[in-house]
């Protein structure tokens, strides 16, 4: 049972609130002699593991750090270009640390306005009229729960597929942002939740969920 | 208020504390502005504020669904007196096109212990219930006007609250339900 986030989007499409509640967190760290046996490819200003996979260093992957020097970009951080250092023997063995690569904040803007027309689109396809939009989006690794109060704020729980009711968890998250966000007096409207009070009660709240389920909130 | 903090449930604010603390600010209000009329508007502003967040409480709270006939929105405006006020206000005078109605109700909880002064009769002192019922419905894309046709501090007998809907903001409907 495990919820891997919580996520809220505003009336007009933007993301107001993430909270990453349970990622687990792979990161493997492995000596390379010369020649490397993995390809590495340089996308989206990170070093990603593109071909042969080994150790549970999975294609995909992205290189954190090398000799326990972290990684910028495609430098490390005296500004030498880690592609070169790779292709150089006598810099061997060198120690390479791979972890799954984590959205950034931005990225997690960018999707969840991809969701905002995807969620419009999928009530518009519907045959039948008054189609809710997407309420659960199912992948083979994780199930997105969308919840869109009637005034058109978006609740959403990514949670493994297993996890059981989400519909009421994300009634309670609901009540939650009725209580610690709105009634903030600091807040203003469709901006993003910066409140601690709304943070801390929606974390326990997850944690309840996983350990005893729904029954207990 | 939600599930999550019972503790507060079970021991409900007073409500003389509440109609104190309103009429504090009404007070305070009528000294800041001077003129009545300001007053009048600062208070249904305060109460649109109000509303467009308190109707968000109201929907989890009480999980109801979208209104497609104004008598269930009657029915809805009538539990949320009885949550947030405690009071239960009767449904009268349905106009014949079913577009407006009245909720009556004897005792007011915002005026317990107050008598309006000579030089304020103008005030109308539960406004901010106006603004509220405005921003709350608002949200939920109805646009409604409402005022008081009865008010027990102007001498009436009772107390009575006229709504009337304008019509559905149909542009702010969200996706999936237009």
């Amino acid at each position: 049972m495990v919820i891997y986030g919580v996520y809220i989007v505003s009336k007009s499409g933007g993301l107001i609130f993430n909270h990453d509640h349970n990622v687990p967190r792979i990161e493997n760290e492995k000596t390379f002699n010369y020649p490397l046996d993995i390809k590495l490819s340089y996308e989206n200003k990170k070093i990603v593991v593109s071909f042969g996979q080994k150790d549970g260093i999975n294609v995909g992957h992205v290189l954190t750090a090398v000799n326990g020097n972290v990684v910028i970009g495609r430098e490390l951080e005296n500004g030498k270009d880690v592609f070169e250092l790779l292709e150089q023997p006598d810099s061997f063995p060198l120690s390479l640390k791979f972890s799954r690569a984590r959205m950034t904040t931005n990225e997690k803007i960018f999707l969840a306005s991809m969701f905002y027309p995807l969620f419009a689109i999928a009530s518009q396809l519907s045959p039948e009229p008054r189609c809710s939009g997407i309420e659960i989006l199912e992948a083979d690794t994780f199930r997105l729960h969308c919840y869109q109060t009637l005034t058109g704020i978006k609740f959403i729980v990514v949670a493994e597929s297993s996890q059981s009711g989400i519909e009421i968890l994300l009634k309670r998250v609901y009540e939650l942002y009725g209580d610690y966000v709105l009634k903030n007096p600091f807040y203003s409207l469709e901006m993003p939740i910066r409140c601690e009070l709304f943070e801390t009660n929606l974390q326990t709240l997850l944690e309840n969920v996983e350990k005893s389920g729904t029954g207990s909130v | 208020m939600s599930r999550a903090s019972t503790k507060l449930d079970s021991k409900k604010v007073n409500s003389e504390l509440f109609t104190l603390t309103y009429g504090a600010l009404v007070a305070q209000l009528l000294k800041d502005y001077e003129n009545v009329e300001d007053v009048n508007k600062q208070l249904e502003r305060m109460g649109y504020n109000m509303g467009i967040r308190l109707i968000e409480d109201f929907l989890a709270r009480t999980g109801s669904g979208r209104c497609y006939d104004f008598r269930d929105t009657a029915e809805k405006i009538q539990t949320g007196f009885k949550i947030f006020l405690g009071i239960t206000p009767t449904i009268t005078n349905w106009s014949a096109a079913g577009d407006e109605f009245s909720l009556c109700f004897e005792a007011n909880p915002l005026t317990e212990f107050v008598e309006l002064p000579d030089h304020c009769l103008n005030l109308k002192y539960c406004n901010i219930l106006i603004g509220i019922l405005r921003g709350a419905c608002e949200m939920v894309q109805m646009e409604i006007a409402c005022w008081f046709v009865q008010d027990q501090l102007k001498n009436d007998s009772t107390n009575e609250l006229r709504v009337k809907f304008i019509k559905r903001l149909e542009d702010a409907i969200p996706a999936g339900e237009d």
